[in-house]
């Protein structure tokens, strides 16, 4: 029976041209402005790791205070105190640090110009972390960072800008007028939102064009490129008093991989600001956190708010939409009273037709989607309207929306069509054979 | 067949109670070819929609083949009117969006017959009707009577116990109403249980057996002379 309904449903189709045509349009008008907000709204909300998220952490120490932080919430970066502290205790199986860099960058080429470029500073442990894919080479290890190795790993991007695309492993590269030997060249890798720098950017920029070791960028004396936060009278001068000061700079990442490892952790965390403390650096009960990765992005408020009120707004005109088509899907179903009762008068239960009329919705809801597609994917190019640029073009079609566009709409129009399909089942064929 | 007893139907309004039919009796044997018979509003469809479980009663007993149906709830009540009753309406009330092939299949497809069955079936109703070759076409495309037949098919394709048939010739000229007529004789003479409801004293008098309902009450002609004169002088010129 389920093709017979399904197919008076497509044949009904064709009954009523001008309604058919204005429930489609309605669902398809408001399954694709709900669909481009949200494939927005998914790209900003996604988790970016998703086979590590629940393993990777921010340590979080409140080195400011009760009275210093902003509406009470513990600072979301690390003084160079604090998260060297953290990084000597060495209690996760991976750490790193991480801070942004902008250095000139000069290619070994007779002919090449200098050229600005942005990285981050880290630690070897940051490549295994965040299982960041390799093109040709690899990442360094704990001994070169303890060696202060003058290493470097180019993104592919960046590899290309400045070699071509050859494999540079072993090459030479000056950033700041220092010399760097190539380890490494990355695959195309930029999670959105950049989670593990995310404190002081929006997250969504491009990617990076290399990274550098830690310890030989505090060596160089290079500041952070990025966001720094501090607190109280700034009287500091020179670089080892801006290591020793308040300010915050520094994103530090641990890898715990079970439950226990991260309450030991958090236990370690609570007794390091315990310490300082009782040290006399802080003048306040230890206040720690320790966030998961879509903690530590909910915390940051990653997802930009227009990209949330405009889902809202799309879901409410969808919602309105629906309204809608429950008018028009009454009309159309009462229409056809007489019909139902000779279909009851036959052998028809309430059930089959109700089943009938739920499915005519959803072939309704079909056309719908198959239009949301269509206006989905024109109204993608138009993104650019409503959002920054760098946000808008991480809207994309994939499979995943395209079967969520067709699902929603069908899901919604069958939905829409409970009432009016109730209404139809109670039509008493009595009353409609009479009054023929 | 179909046995009515002390069967009533009020339709009540905050003010108001309507009795449609009343203290209603009523014993059509199978085989029966019965006219029901009475001015407008007395209740003749009523009977016909109760008898067709269209709808349901206030108060009495109604048995169908012998089956108590008034505590049958909706599911069981379908399956006997896709299962033993064949409707054939005064407006035809076939459906215009279905070709004739199709409109006739719709009792069967409730039944849930496989498809090469359903399309024996329904090319054979159509054959009996006269309308195999009419299959393809819409009920838009028909005469009155070719439509009224194709109701015909319909009814007949799932092979009903009981053909309930409502003013069948009520909506065609004289000679389609004679060929509708003519068939619903035939369907009788091999067997068939009909009951028409009409007001026209020609279809009445070829039917077997008279009910003559007044207010909502069977009324027996044989006891009324009035009635029995009128209609035996109908059927009179009709047979002349």
């Amino acid at each position: 029976m389920f093709a017979y309904y399904l197919q008076l449903g497509l044949r009904s189709l064709r009954r009523n041209p001008m309604l058919t045509t204005l429930m489609v349009m309605a669902i398809g008008f408001g399954v694709a402005a709900s669909m481009i907000t949200y494939s927005v709204f998914r790209a900003v909300s996604d988790d970016p790791i998703p086979n590590k998220s629940s393993q990777l952490f921010v340590p979080q120490v409140d080195g400011w205070g009760p009275q210093q932080n902003d509406n009470g919430e513990i600072p979301g970066a690390l003084n160079y105190v604090d998260a060297m502290a953290l990084m000597r205790a060495h209690k996760a199986s991976r750490q790193t640090l991480i801070y942004p860099v902008m250095l000139s960058a000069l290619g070994r080429d007779a002919d090449s110009v200098p050229t600005s470029a942005s990285g981050y500073a880290v630690t070897g442990d940051f490549f295994p972390m965040f299982e960041v894919p390799f093109l040709y080479g690899s990442g360094w290890n704990a001994d070169e960072d303890d060696h202060r190795a003058a290493d470097v790993v180019l993104t592919q991007e960046f590899n290309q800008r400045m070699f071509g695309g050859a494999n540079s492993v072993g090459k030479e590269i000056q950033f700041g007028g220092n010399t760097y030997r190539i380890v490494g060249i990355t695959k195309h890798w930029n999670p959105a939102p950049r989670f593990y720098a995310v404190w002081g950017e929006d997250g969504f920029s491009e990617a990076p064009d290399f990274y550098v070791l830690l310890n030989r960028m505090l060596d160089l004396h290079i500041d952070s490129s990025g966001r720094n936060s501090c607190r109280g009278n700034l009287t500091f001068t020179g670089w080892d008093q801006w290591l020793q000061s308040n300010c915050i700079w520094l994103m530090p990442w641990v890898e715990l991989d079970t439950s226990s490892e991260v309450a030991q952790y958090r236990q370690f965390l609570t007794s390091y600001a315990t310490d300082q403390q009782h040290a006399g650096r802080f003048g306040w009960p230890a206040n720690v956190r320790l966030l998961d990765v879509m903690a530590f992005l909910t915390q940051q408020n990653v997802v930009p708010p227009e990209s949330r009120i405009s889902l809202i707004v799309a879901l409410c005109f969808f919602v309105i939409c629906l309204v809608n088509t429950i008018g028009l899907l009454l009309a159309k179903f009462m229409r056809r009273a007489g019909e139902i009762g000779v279909r009851r008068a036959l052998g028809a239960t309430r059930r089959e037709i109700y089943t009938q009329y739920l499915l005519e919705a959803a072939s309704v809801g079909i056309a719908g989607g198959l239009l949301g597609l269509l206006l989905t994917a024109v109204g993608m190019s138009a993104v650019t309207l409503l959002f920054d640029a760098e946000i808008a073009q991480l809207a994309h079609m994939d499979l995943s929306l395209i079967a969520l566009t067709l699902l929603l709409a069908i899901l919604a129009t069958v939905a829409a069509a409970f009432y009016p399909a109730w209404r139809a089942a109670q039509v008493q064929p009595a009353w409609q054979l009479k009054s023929n | 067949m179909l046995k009515m007893t002390h069967l009533s139907k009020v339709y009540r309004t905050e003010v108001v109670e309507t009795y449609a039919l009343r203290d209603f009796n009523i014993d059509v044997k199978e085989g029966e070819f019965v006219a029901v018979t009475g001015p407008s509003g007395s209740g003749k469809t009523t009977f016909l929609t109760i008898a067709g479980l269209l709808e349901t009663f206030t108060g009495g007993e109604y048995h169908l083949d012998g089956i108590e149906v008034s505590q049958l709830n909706d599911n069981a009540r379908s399956k006997i009117r896709n299962e033993k009753i064949g409707f054939i309406f005064q407006a035809f009330n076939l459906i215009p969006d279905l070709n004739v092939f199709d409109n006739v299949e719709v009792p069967l497809r409730y039944r849930g017959m496989k498809a090469p069955e359903r399309k024996e079936r329904i090319m054979g109703a159509l054959d009996r009707v006269g309308l195999a070759s009419r299959a393809k076409h819409y009920p838009a495309e028909l005469s009155g009577g070719q439509q009224q037949r194709v109701a015909i098919a319909r009814a007949l394709a799932g092979s009903p116990r009981l053909l309930l048939a409502d003013e069948p010739t009520g909506n065609l000229d004289t000679q389609m109403a004679r060929g509708v007529l003519e068939l619903l004789e035939e369907i009788h003479r091999e067997g068939a249980t009909i009951v028409m409801v009409t007001h026209d004293p020609e279809l009445a008098a070829r039917a077997q057996r008279n009910v003559h309902i007044i207010d909502g009450q069977v009324v027996d002609l044989a006891e009324d002379p009035r009635f029995h004169t009128a209609y035996t002088a109908a059927a009179g010129q009709i047979r002349s």
